[in-house]
């Protein structure tokens, strides 16, 4: 048997020999060792960013087609790592001072999910999809209800797996319905037979996207983001908004855009309405809140809406366009979170008010806390301008004008509430502000890294360049379609059993015939 | 043999168990009751797979690994979600949704 096969999924195999590792440490290490978990564990995810950064190859299959890697799936996982590791980052005065104990399961429960997000990405059969979503979504519940003591977060915790799970359900229906339409859940063997036509394979590409929009917690999907953002520990939430979502919106544009690209004249008029829903609802409920972390939690919702104005664009400049804005949106809202989760820490409240005055106590918090809402505002010379001009470019080229204008007045809307947070820390005059006080190192450099990264995304457009190669080229590279065929005629194994195993059109037309 | 029951039958007894489920999952008022519709759900799509299977594509076995695998999947996702609501109980001694509030706007 050949193994080689295996090497393809080097950035996956790396990621399990790190969840291993820690595995193993956390077993063996002594009481003083264990004292080292974060700087162990982040110090193994960077060598991990690293190899996969450097060991990188050319877009190759595996597993007759189910696993798929490209150098625009490798770029993705690297971006989700790098969020993983600033939540990591953000995370050591709350692991170790809660969690002492079961600090080594936060580690890897969240590498875990990091780990079917790596699989949604490059799965080419909607059997790993499901696999990788499910990854995605089970661990994260448990991360969610990870402060066990507390009402909120096992209620929280309640909401999130049961609302996944249903999600899931639906998804799952879907992709039964598309099974009986197409007679293959292989995306490119589906893509050669889908037709907008079929009622069925509509019916089930619309109960499958149920997954996807759940995982973005698009407007009618939505009603748990804020509760569980509310409920899970602020770090947990971070990971929640950034990465997660990463993952969903990239394998949204990739399933969307490549297998049901023949559909496209059925589900446009759905993200259409997703789009102006999400954007507009989210808005009008985050002016409203009281709480930081479900202000988070609304303002995330109607930057998914914009995101998903990359999909609907289906071009190679959308899909560089969200890509890039999700990389933008992850340093601005990860900064924006772990500036909640040390205030809440510090205070012990979470209330927008506590933040009045803050910028006489402490300064630098509070510039980094305005500079990523302006950036999720998007101000011009922040990252999030830049983000947001070329995702409504690529939309403007595609003609999607009213959608444009209608993204245009929302942030508008969204400058305002942003605004107000920015007011409460510089202008809202508070007779015992926060006392300063100084975070732990970590948190600090992570910190910094978001700083250099608002600041500096939008300026350097080697970043944007970068990204426009490497989804240019994916995503004009032929499609290799009808492969199982190939592989069936290649391998020349005895026909009657073990190729029945792989699905092919070959044997979908027969029985149509 | 060619099967005697046809396949709409099949799909009608899973249509029906997937929209009870939906059913039961906005009505019932129990975390455990809600755990069960979502069950259903998850069930009767193993059922759509398997009939799609065996009676459209019966040169393949596609189906029947998804049903496989998503029993699968199903069962640690109730695990989970067990522990979670055992974890509730333990907070408020109780799962009945009226209870659980402590989220919202």
């Amino acid at each position: 048997m050949d193994f080689s096969n295996f090497l393809i999924l080097r950035d996956e195999l790396s990621l399990v020999f790190l969840i291993l590792c820690l595995l193993m440490f956390d077993l063996f290490a002594s009481a003083s060792g264990r004292r080292l978990f974060q700087p162990v564990a982040c110090v193994l995810l960077l060598l991990q960013i690293l190899f996969t950064a450097f060991f990188s190859g050319d877009s190759a299959e595996a597993f007759g087609g189910m696993y798929t890697t490209s150098p625009l799936a490798t770029m993705v996982k690297i971006f989700m790592s790098i969020g993983t590791l600033l939540v990591f980052l953000f995370s050591k005065t709350w692991i170790e001072n809660d969690h002492e104990i079961a600090k080594g399961e936060y580690y890897y429960l969240t590498l875990s999910t990091l780990l079917g997000m790596y699989f949604m990405i490059s799965s080419g059969h909607f059997l790993l999809f499901f696999i990788g979503i499910e990854l995605a979504a089970i661990p994260l519940a448990c991360l969610v209800a990870f402060d066990k003591h507390k009402p909120a977060s096992a209620e929280a915790g309640a909401k999130f797996i049961l609302n996944a799970a249903f999600a899931s359900g639906i998804s799952l229906f879907g992709i039964s319905l598309l099974y009986g339409g197409c007679g293959t859940l292989y995306f490119t063997d589906m893509a050669a037979v889908l037709n907008p036509a079929n009622l069925l394979q509509t019916a089930g590409m619309i109960f499958f996207a149920t997954g996807l929009f759940f995982k973005m917690s698009l407007v009618p999907y939505h009603s748990w983001t804020a509760d569980v953002y509310q409920g899970a520990p602020a770090n947990v939430g971070a990971y929640l908004s950034v990465v997660s979502k990463m993952a969903a919106a990239v394998s949204l544009f990739l399933i969307f855009v490549k297998v049901f690209g023949a559909m496209a004249q059925n589900w446009k008029p759905i993200f259409y309405a997703l789009i102006v829903l999400s954007i507009t609802i989210a808005n009008l409920f985050a002016i409203k809140q009281k709480d930081i972390k479900r202000f988070l939690a609304y303002s995330s919702i109607s930057q998914a809406g914009y995101v998903v104005l990359g999909v609907i664009t289906a071009t190679a400049q959308g899909l560089t366009g969200l890509i890039y804005y999700l990389f933008v949106y992850m340093l601005a809202n990860l900064a924006a979170f772990g500036i909640a989760a040390i205030v809440e820490r510090q205070s012990g409240d979470a209330r927008i008010s506590g933040y009045n005055g803050l910028y006489k106590t402490n300064p630098k918090l509070s510039v980094l806390m305005m500079f990523a809402l302006f950036s999720l505002a998007g101000i011009p010379p922040f990252a999030g301008f830049f983000s947001k001009f070329f995702i409504f470019a690529a939309a403007i080229q595609e003609g999607w004008y009213i959608l444009v204008l209608i993204a245009l007045l929302n942030t508008v809307i969204s400058l305002y509430y942003y605004l107000l947070i920015v007011r409460a820390m510089f202008i809202t005059p508070n007779d015992n502000p926060l006392p300063a006080f100084k975070s732990d190192t970590a948190s600090r450099i992570a910190m910094t890294v978001c700083f250099i990264g608002i600041v500096l995304a939008g300026l350097a457009s080697c970043i944007y360049n970068r990204i426009g190669m490497i989804s240019d080229s994916s995503f004009n590279a032929p499609v290799a379609a009808i492969h199982v065929e190939e592989i069936q005629v290649n391998t020349a194994l005895p026909a009657d059993t073990v190729s029945d195993a792989f699905s092919g059109a070959s044997q979908l037309h027969e029985v149509q015939n | 043999m060619e099967p005697i029951i046809s396949m709409e039958y099949y799909l009608i007894v899973s249509s029906i168990m997937f929209f009870a489920g939906i059913y039961g999952f906005i009505t019932r008022r129990n975390l455990i009751a809600i755990l069960i519709s979502i069950e259903l759900v998850l069930t009767s799509t193993d059922i759509n797979f398997a009939v799609f299977n065996r009676f459209l594509f019966p040169h393949q076995l596609e189906g029947m690994f998804f049903s496989l695998f998503s029993i699968g999947v199903s069962a640690a996702e109730t695990a989970v979600a067990i522990a979670i609501i055992i974890n509730i109980y333990r907070n408020i001694k109780n799962v009945e949704v009226r209870n659980i509030k402590k989220l919202k706007d």
